[in-house]
């Protein structure tokens, strides 16, 4: 048994035969259209076959995706999008899958599933749609809400400390961590392209606003006019500098990160230099703990390692006990060791 | 002690030398002890040398769900009993004839099943105080009395093994490790079997430690060597060979017939097998069987929790791979949301259900059937899944190729109900024909022209299977209600209605596809007992008893339980009561009232272990009062 190969699409695609007939429901004004938008854009580029790509989500506003898309696809139950891409993936290591999910969807009822999932390294690539609420629910705080959010759920602030979805991944092993935000278009396509490619569990955050029930969550940190003094944006090899006129940079003092003015006679070699291929996770960690507004917000790739897949290993096993012993041989099975005749 | 003459239903004596042999029809035989004691192994090495004798031979290991719990306590004691018979047995019975305890825990925790007259072979090193005082003894059962209604055997089994390993130089915890084999040396030698079978395996189990098969052959030789010259029995007990059908056989346990129906519904079917599970017992050793055939090109996945072992058999059934995962009730309740997701998507995926005492953790290592409402109705919504149910050990395997043959045919999740009697009973079983065995076909679907993902056979009502990577079959399935015709979502009442009618009528229309009934006995009569799963043994031999006594009672086993056969409502009208034994509170006769309006009795047994023969029997001649 060969370990299939991925098929390259032979036709020539455009964004238009990503798009499915099914109208899109979102509501107007969400964030979720420019995702949707770029990630059509980017799908052609990809030459996959049309027919070799399945998206598949959980439960959410996000969840939606897959009716969006002209391609495969699976609506799943809550929170289990990464159980089925499991499935699927094993079952057909040469397809191209991408999950939908959401804060609520992945890191909420989901947290096992996905957890899991990015321990295992499938050759997957995930969206976390990341608006910090419950929308398809109406309006309750979310696992990344800030602590004290007032929602219909918690009248008098929320009492949950947020959890940070680019700690959760790397903790769990991810070999592709990356962030991106919704009105980043460049930013998305970049990146999509990226995940895309890695081979492993590529983990993308989406900041992404919903309008109706937790609006301008990220504008302290992406409205465009305070935008480049707030993002950092990551570039392999580059120092971490930043800011409307690149005049702020970050360095370490001691073990702790520290922003300083370079105009303060700071030498640009003092600064700290991303390395996304870095296999330690000392960098990546890092970054994650960058939050606005003590630190600029990393958009970029964090981390990118090469890691043997999950599905891989399956298909090698298969491979070598084929080797080993000769393809199956159900008469002999069912005999088993001891069979005597009567 | 006493030597009351117990026959052990002997049939004729014959002499030789000092120690005369006794020609048994049948005879039933416990090692019980603590968990490490190693019972489950010399059970297992015993009934494989009463197979290659040719007797018919059933199996019942009972362990605790502690995996070592405190040496010596009565919550540590581990048993397994075996019936060995020259005429067919369905069932293990309900007495034992020869009990062996390791301990004083065992010996208080087995005795009542020792049949007055019974061996008793008592290992007398672990009956010193501290042994009598875990197993909660005020006075030493083997001076009190007690035991005066026995054939008690005492030997010092724990000394005598040290000292048959001493010549191997093994540590005093290793030697004494030994002794399970020294109890079988002894009952081998009872039951006039050779050792060398028991010796070849081993030598061959132990082949990377020769210290240790060295050992524990010496012990086994030791054993049988001292039942020799001690005189310790009266007599030694021939079991002849058992008539069976005439055809190739192997022993089997159901989670063994399991795994194998699942690879033999793999090369039928054509398509690759993947079984995603969550360890469970007692439904884990499918997952380890079916782990070590990759070469069969079997994908196992070790899920995180029985939500995602669920998923991932759906994600993967959207593949188009065979699609299986197996659990156990707790299991079952957290994969329910995810199979009405297969009901709503249309997807097959069998689940195997090893049923075990519940609710909640419940008594996880014995049997129970106790989740066929469950299987029935455990979903939200109406949510309509086929079930079946295997008898034997051995039909476990053809369960699993039936449920196979409807979840692709009819595209569906297949729900199989076996319990942990079942899973872990081993019996004779005549080796499948390769090519007898059914074809598997799909509905696997490749033309894009039309394509809807709600297309169907216009008789089974099974929906298209299209798969990824064919060219313009694109879909998306969801859980969200889909349009009867396109396939998109739709929320209208009216389409909402009609799909809830076509998935059920789907499921009704199996009842086409599958065999007629088989009725034990005459078709109108006084008395019908129905039975399924498990309790098929001890019922057929029950009324196999009855009817040849001349009872006007016949018997119906239902192994399709949801849908039931046609015309089961008929034959249930053609008797005058209907009783039916079950190993829960009446869930098929509530089904049974519920669907064809008879008063089905229910007789219920929850005690974790599987009704007597005499349990069935007795309640039976209740009607012939």
């Amino acid at each position: 048994m060969n370990i299939p190969v991925k098929p390259v699409s032979t036709v020539e695609l455009s964004k238009a035969d990503f798009v499915s007939k099914q109208t899109v429901r979102w509501c107007p004004g969400c964030g979720d259209y420019s995702i949707l938008a770029n990630v059509q854009k980017v799908m052609p580029e990809l030459n996959i076959p049309r027919e070799n790509i399945v998206f598949v989500s959980g439960i959410g506003c996000s969840s939606r995706f897959p009716y969006y898309m002209n391609t495969y696809g699976l609506h799943t139950i809550h929170g289990r999008a990464p159980a089925f891409a499991t499935g699927l993936k094993v079952a057909r290591p040469d397809l191209s899958v991408w999950i939908v999910t959401g804060d609520g969807d992945g890191l909420s009822i989901g947290g096992n599933q996905l957890l899991h999932m990015l321990r295992r390294n499938l050759d997957v690539n995930v969206l976390l749609f990341n608006n910090r609420i419950y929308g398809l629910t109406k309006g309750q705080y979310s696992p990344t809400s800030e602590q004290g959010k007032v929602t219909k759920s918690t009248p008098f602030g929320s009492p949950d400390m947020p959890l940070n979805p680019m700690l959760f991944a790397l903790s769990a092993g991810a070999t592709f961590i990356a962030r991106t935000f919704d009105v980043d278009a460049k930013g998305m396509q970049e990146i999509f392209k990226e995940a895309a490619k890695h081979k492993g569990t590529s983990f993308v955050e989406i900041y992404q606003n919903c309008n109706i029930f937790n609006d301008g969550t990220f504008s302290a940190i992406y409205e465009r006019s305070v935008r480049e003094d707030r993002i950092l944006r990551l570039k392999h090899g580059k120092p971490f500098i930043f800011g409307k006129e690149q005049n702020k940079g970050i360095r370490l003092n001691g073990l702790k990160p520290e922003v300083v003015d370079l105009r303060d006679g700071v030498n640009e070699n003092e600064l700290l230099v991303h390395d996304q291929y870095s296999r330690d996770r000392i960098l990546a960690n890092l970054l994650s703990g960058f939050d606005y507004p003590d630190f600029p917000v990393p958009m970029g790739i964090f981390r990118q390692v090469e890691n043997s897949t999950y599905e891989e290993k399956i298909e090698e096993q298969i491979k070598s006990q084929i080797e080993k012993k000769g393809v199956g041989n159900l008469e002999k099975l069912l005999r088993g060791n001891h069979a005597w005749t009567n | 002690m006493s030597s009351v003459e117990a026959p052990l239903r002997a049939k004729s004596v014959s002499s030789q030398v000092n120690i005369p042999k006794t020609e048994l029809e049948k005879a039933s035989i416990r090692f019980a002890g603590d968990s490490g004691d190693g019972m489950q192994l010399t059970g297992t090495r015993f009934s494989a040398t009463s197979v290659m004798a040719g007797n018919d031979v059933i199996t019942f290991p009972d362990y605790p769900a502690e995996i070592r719990a405190p040496a010596g306590t009565l919550a540590g004691v581990s048993s397994f009993d075996l019936s060995i018979s020259s005429n067919e047995i369905y069932t293990t019975a309900d007495f034992l004839s020869v009990l062996v305890v390791m301990n004083p825990a065992a010996l208080k925790m087995n005795l009542q099943d020792l049949e007055k007259g019974g061996i008793l072979i008592i290992n007398s090193d672990s009956f010193e105080e501290n042994d009598l005082r875990k197993a909660e003894y005020s006075e030493n059962p083997l001076e009190s009395g007690e035991l005066n209604d026995y054939r008690v055997v005492q030997i010092p089994i724990t000394k005598l093994t040290l000292r048959a390993v001493e010549e191997t130089g093994l540590s005093h915890r290793d030697g004494v490790r030994c002794k399970n084999f020294f109890s079988l040396g002894v009952v081998q030698w009872l039951f006039v079997r050779s050792l060398d079978q028991t010796r070849d395996w081993i030598e061959d189990k132990f082949k990377n430690k020769p210290e240790i098969a060295k050992a524990n052959v010496l012990a086994l030789q030791a054993g049988y060597n001292y039942a020799i010259t001690t005189e310790l029995f009266q007599a030694r007990y021939n079991v002849p060979p058992a008539v069976l059908p005439s055809g190739e056989y192997r022993q089997i346990t159901g989670n063994q017939a399991f795994s194998l129906g699942c690879v033999a519904a793999s090369l039928r079917s054509g398509l690759s097998l993947l079984y995603s599970s969550y360890p469970i017992t007692p439904a884990s050793d499918i997952l380890h069987e079916l782990a070590q055939y990759k070469n069969f090109g079997v994908k196992t996945i070790q899920a995180e929790d029985e939500i995602a072992a669920m998923s991932s058999s759906i994600g993967s059934a959207f593949g188009g791979v065979l699609a299986v995962t197996g659990t156990s009730g707790p299991g079952l309740d957290l994969k329910s949301e995810a199979i009405g997701y297969a009901v709503m998507a249309e997807l097959p995926v069998v689940v195997l259900n090893v049923q075990r005492g519940g609710p909640s953790t419940g008594l996880p290592t014995k049997a129970e059937q106790t989740d066929l409402l469950a299987a029935m109705y455990g979903r939200h919504g109406e949510a309509p899944v086929p079930v079946l149910a295997p008898a034997t050990p051995g039909d476990c395997f053809y369960m699993v190729l039936e449920a196979f043959r409807l979840a692709l045919k009819y595209m569906t999740p297949v729900i199989v109900l076996s319990d942990g009697g079942l899973a872990n009973a081993s019996e004779p079983w005549i080796i499948p024909d390769v090519d007898q065995l059914p074809d598997l076909t799909s509905n696997i679907h490749t033309d894009p022209e039309n394509f809807s993902p709600s297309n169907r056979n216009p008789e089974t009502l099974g929906r298209n299977w299209a798969i990824p990577g064919t060219p313009g079959l694109e879909h998306r399935l969801g859980g969200l209600e889909k349009d009867i015709v396109t396939g998109e979502i739709n929320y209208e009442p009216e389409n909402h209605e009609k799909m809830v009618l076509l998935r059920d009528e789907k499921i009704r229309r199996i009842v086409k596809d599958l065999p007629p009934l088989e009725l034990i006995g005459p078709e109108k009569n006084e008395l019908l007992v129905v039975t399924w799963g498990s309790v098929f043994g001890p019922a057929f031999s029950v009324i196999n008893e009855l009817q040849t006594e001349g009872y006007p009672v016949s018997m119906l086993h239902l192994r399709h339980l949801n849908p039931f056969q046609e015309k089961l409502g008929e034959v249930l009208r053609n008797f005058k009561k209907v009783l039916v034994p079950e190993m829960n509170l009446g869930q098929l006769s509530r089904l049974l009232r519920a669907e064809y309006l008879v008063d089905a009795i229910s007789f219920s047994k929850l005690q974790g272990r599987p009704f007597l023969i005499s349990e069935i029997r007795n309640r039976v001649l209740e009607f012939f009062d």
